[in-house]
Order: C-alpha cells, then structure tokens, then sequence
C-alpha cells in the first residue's frame, strides 16, 4: 500500500520524501491544475529538480494535470503533459478526455492515472477510462462508502487509490459548480474553488464576517474558530432554520479504516494538501507512514496510537474530523 | 431552434408526472426528456413505467429521450442503468459516462448530458466517434466558450455530426454528493430519507444569514439559489444552438416554452424578476445581466 503525499513546493517534495511518503503529487505553476493558487506549484525547471530528488531516493513523481483544457487554450494542456512526460514524471494524473488521449497516444510507456476529477464513481465508468485510454490507476471521489468501495475493488482490476487525509470535499469531484456560480471560476476551468480574490473578511457588529463576491458565507463570534469561506462549509437559513447547510469545517481521516482499505486491495492512500505548507506534510507524512507500516504488518491487530491521532487533529480544519462518506452515517 | 423539456428533476407523486407528462404531449415542446436522475430511491415510477410513458410520449409525436443519473455509486444502480441502455428504440441521455460506455458498447446513438465533463473539441470529437449526436453544454459554461468549441470542430470537421443543446430555463444542477441534503435539513439520514423529497416539488431554498438566495436543495444534488432565465438571450444564440432546454417546475413551465418560441427573434422579450443568466455572458452563474 503506498503513501502518496501533497506538495506545493521543493521544500514539501522533500518533507515528504523524508518523511516516509513512497510517492509525491505536484502540479505546473498555471490552471493546468487544480490547486492553481499564487507562490504553489512548479515551473519546469523545479519539475525537474524535484523529479531528480525523488529519483534519487528511489521515490515517484506524479504530476496532475487535472482541470479541464480550453477550447482555445489547447496548447498549454498540451505542453503541460509534454513537460511532465519530458521531466521525469512517473504518472500523470489526468481528468481530461483530451489529455488522456494526448498522453495515451504521445507517452504510451507513461502511467496514466485518471484524477479524482474525471468523477469516476462505478465499475462502468472505470471500465471506459480503462477501455478508452489505458489507465493504470483511478482516484475515487469523496462520495463512495467503504462498502462500495470494497464492492469496486472486486469488480475491478484497474488500481483504486483513495483519499485518506485532509480537507473533506463533499460533492463528487469534477462536477461542483457552486465556486463557479457565485465567482465565475471553478476548479474544472481555472483550477480553483473559493477563488482568493474573491474572498473578504470584515469585523462587523454581529460578528467577523466571510463573503465569497459579496455573498455572506458565514458569520462568527468571538469565541469561534473562522473557517476559509469554500460556499459548502458556509452557514445558511433553510426555512428560518440556520446551520451548515452541506457541511460543518471539518477533516476527512480514514486512519480507523485504513486495515478495511488495505484488505480491500486499495493501493494507494493519497493524503489531500498540496497548498499547505512544508510543516503540514512533514507531520502527515509522519503519521501515516507509521499508521501504513503497522497496518500491513497485521491488518487484524491495527490500532490508532494516540499521538497520532493528537498529531493529525491539530492539522484539521475546525479542528476536527470525519470519516465522511466512507461511513454511511455520515451520508 | 428546437425547444426541449429537461428530465424533471425533483420528487414528484406519480399522478403529477403523469399529468405533467400529458399536458406536456400537447405542449410545444419538440423534444421532451425523462426519467429519474438525482436519486435511486426515487421510485413513483418504476425504470418500466418511465419506458412505457416515453413510448406513448413518441407515439404523440414528440422526440423522446430517457435520461440517466447523474451520479452512480452502488452496483444496483449500474443495473437499473444498463436496463435504460439496453432498450432499443429510445434514445439515452447518458449523465455519466458508465451510460457513454454501455452505449458504446452497444453502438446505440446518445446525447451526452451537461453532468458529464466536456470543455473542448477534442473531447467532443470522441464522444462523436463513439456515438454522440447530440452535445449539451455543461451548466458552467459561456456563449464564448461555446463559439471556441464550435470554431474547434469546424477544424476537426465534425461540427455538423452532431445538434448542440443549451439549458436555458430552471434551477441549475450545480454539483452532486453522497450526501442528501434535503434528508440533512430534516435532520434526517440519507438511509432513513423516508422519502421527504416528496414534500418539496422544487426544493428546499437555501439562503444566506442576510436573505439571499444562495442554492436550492435538492437530495444529493444542490442547484443554484436563482432560477436561470435566458429567454431574452435567444437572439444570440442563432446559429450556435440547435436545442433550448427548460427544466420543469410545474404546469407553468410549459407556457414558458411557449413564451421562449415567440421570443426566438427578440421580438417579445420578458421582465426578469430574480432571474440569472451570468453564465451565458462569461460571469458569475447567479449574475443578471439586462438585455
């Protein structure tokens, strides 16, 4: 089972790898990605370096190229897969029937892994991906339970990878335009959700309030902790009644079902975070290579150190965590 | 320009779909979508009932097609789907792409539904090389966007091989999730919904601590907050778009087809209220821009 970690930069490539992670995950400096935010991401000459770094400590480098090209932009798409391919990247994780089929046919010997973009939800649609471009691997949404998750591995022989730490995107990924229809950019078209320019803060008498373009997202007191003003964590009123409409701040953190995963097959846990910084992943990285190994060594007698536990709450948003879909309740 | 009537995309009693459904015979529709798209448990009708309502609405003589979900999960669900795809004379709005691979796989003719992520020639290309004839645009996206793409097929030589369709009137699907949001809001979970979509024939509307309207809530999928209306976008879509879809609301969505045909030119443009058409201009979903 792989522990494949975040990185925004060459210091978090190199937390990481320090820190237990048998693979890193980057993107380009440009809205070929999905976490297309200002001072993250690689131009080609870090892709390279980085691509050396990871080598050198016998490590992969996955590179996403996941938001959707423009009809009109074809060619940074293009030239983004091209520079991957050309600076060592092992994988390319694609969402993009376009890319896919520029990757398949250019680079056939490169791994292609479909992004948790492309929303592939079902063994029918795995089956196009696999049938159509050759992938090698699929990341699942957010969306699936384990059960169905368990139900894939088996009905599949494509690789599952999964999301098992870090900020809860509740709907299936791919195909959320609530950031689009308050600000005009979604993370399929400019690789970004909430976009930052559009956010305000403004310490009013009801409260310190978040506004995504002028929209009211959430109003907090004093004693609250603030949370990043993404429109499904907001607080709003349904019939007079006002809560977190979607959903509270929280985390997602499978470490309670990670034995399930493992003996489901899945092989790869991926750790979500490219924008945090170098100290986050380092602690991740820790945590879980620790969690992975005592995992594998004997799935049945896996238990949750408390200090890990301690170390990953710390790191959450709100401060706390879920299992998310992965649980029925949860749904 | 063709109008269509989209899948109706809430939980409504047999009795009411069938009676929409009837009146919808009589409409101006040309082409009339159906079938059951958010959520599973939606059962009024039942995959047969949806089969035999769309045959009869073929007989009346409108251009009818089965629509599929959107978000597929559980193993039960690809069956109920590969039972839409494996009917013969219906055509298949397939919502997500385990729809595009089952059609494929059986060389049957599909429309590729807005859920399924298509944002530039290339991809349409493969869609028409596996059987698509009919392309409608992601919710998301710009008459801008719509002209690159369209300038992009004329390159690949394909623009003719295949009817564009554009959502034109209703609350936009704007993202979908494991999660059943109406059954949230009833303090309710998903796995013991009892079925309360029933008690909101468009959704629950959702708004700001400030009383905007910000989405609407309907199961796992949440819409946007302001219905979109690009009744008075029409003339700008001549040429471009072959098909104008309204999404049903209610009876009264039929005379709104009605209001869109007599407007194709211009010519009797309508007041706007709270409506929003910002996507079609390259802005912000829940814009308004004024004619």
């Amino acid at each position: 089972m792989e522990l494949l970690c975040p990185a925004g930069n060459i210091p978090a490539v190199k937390k990481a790898i320090e820190h237990g992670a048998d693979a890193v995950y980057v993107g380009l400096k440009d809205d070929t990605n999905a976490r297309h935010f200002a001072g993250l991401n690689f131009t080609d000459s870090k892709l390279q370096r980085a691509s050396q770094y990871v080598h050198d400590h016998g490590k992969d480098l996955h590179v996403a190229i996941n938001t959707f090209a423009h009809p009109d932009g074809w060619r940074r798409w293009q030239y983004a897969i091209d520079s991957a391919a050309g600076n060592g990247a092992d994988a390319l994780i694609l969402a993009d029937m376009a890319c896919l089929d520029y990757a398949a046919s250019t680079y056939p010997d490169l791994d292609i892994h479909l992004s948790v973009q492309a929303s592939a939800t079902n063994a029918g649609a795995i089956r196009f991906y696999q049938q159509q471009y050759g992938v090698k691997r699929v990341v699942l949404p957010r969306v699936l339970s384990i059960h169905q998750v368990k139900q894939l591995a088996r009905d599949t022989d494509v690789d599952l990878e999964v999301f098992a730490f870090g900020s809860l995107c509740i709907m299936a990924e791919g195909r959320c335009y609530l950031s689009s229809y308050l600000t005009g950019q979604s993370p399929n078209t400019v690789g970004a959700c909430s976009p930052a320019a559009f956010v305000r803060w403004q310490d009013t008498e009801q409260g310190l309030e978040s506004r995504l373009n002028g929209v009211l997202i959430d109003r907090y007191q004093a004693d609250e902790k603030a949370g990043y003003p993404t429109l499904c964590k907001g607080r709003f009123c349904v019939d007079g009644n006002r809560y977190h409409a979607l959903e509270e701040p929280t985390s997602l953190n499978t470490l309670s079902v990670l034995p399930e995963l493992y003996r489901a097959g899945v092989k790869s846990v991926k750790i979500e975070g490219r924008q945090r910084s170098p100290a986050y992943v380092e602690q991740v990285a820790r945590v879980w290579r620790q969690a992975i190994d005592r995992c594998v060594a004997n799935p049945e007698a896996f238990d949750i150190a408390p200090d890990w536990a301690h170390s990953l709450d710390s790191l959450s948003e709100g401060v706390q965590t879920s299992l998310g879909a992965y649980h029925r309740k949860w749904q | 320009m063709q109008f269509s009537l989209g899948p109706i995309l809430y939980y409504w009693p047999k009795a009411e779909v069938e009676a929409f459904y009837q009146a919808a015979a009589d409409s101006q529709a040309d082409v009339i979508y159906l079938g059951e798209t958010v959520c599973a448990k939606r059962r009024e009708l039942k995959t047969k009932d949806w089969i035999g309502l769309a045959r009869e609405l073929a007989e009346s003589g409108k251009q009818v097609v089965l629509s599929t979900m959107a978000l597929i999960e559980a193993p039960s669900e690809l069956t109920m789907l590969k039972r839409y795809c494996d009917n013969d004379d219906i055509r298949i709005e397939a919502n997500d792409v385990s729809a595009v691979q089952f059609l494929s796989e059986r060389r049957q003719p599909f429309v590729v539904g807005a859920a399924i992520n298509c944002y530039n020639p290339q991809t349409l290309k493969q869609f028409v090389d596996l059987g698509m004839t009919r392309w409608v645009m992601p919710v998301e996206l710009s008459r801008d966007w719509l002209v690159n793409m369209l300038n992009g097929c004329d390159a690949l030589g394909i623009r003719d091989q295949f009817e564009v369709e554009v959502t034109g009137y209703g609350y936009l699907p704007l993202a979908y999730s494991a999660r059943c949001f109406t059954a949230r809001s009833e303090n309710r979970a998903k796995d013991d919904c009892e079925l309360c979509c029933l008690n909101y024939p468009n959704g629950r509307l959702t708004e700001s601590q400030e009383g905007q309207a910000v989405f609407v809530l309907n199961g796992i999928q949440t819409q946007s907050g302001q219905c979109t209306n690009l009744i008075n976008d029409l003339p700008s879509m001549q040429g471009l778009v072959d098909v104008v879809r309204l999404s049903p609301l209610s009876l009264d969505t039929l005379h709104w087809v009605d209001k869109f045909r007599v407007n194709q030119a211009g010519n009797n443009p309508q007041p706007l209220n709270h409506d929003c058409n910002g996507y079609w201009h390259h802005l912000a979903g829940m814009t308004q821009v004024l004619g």
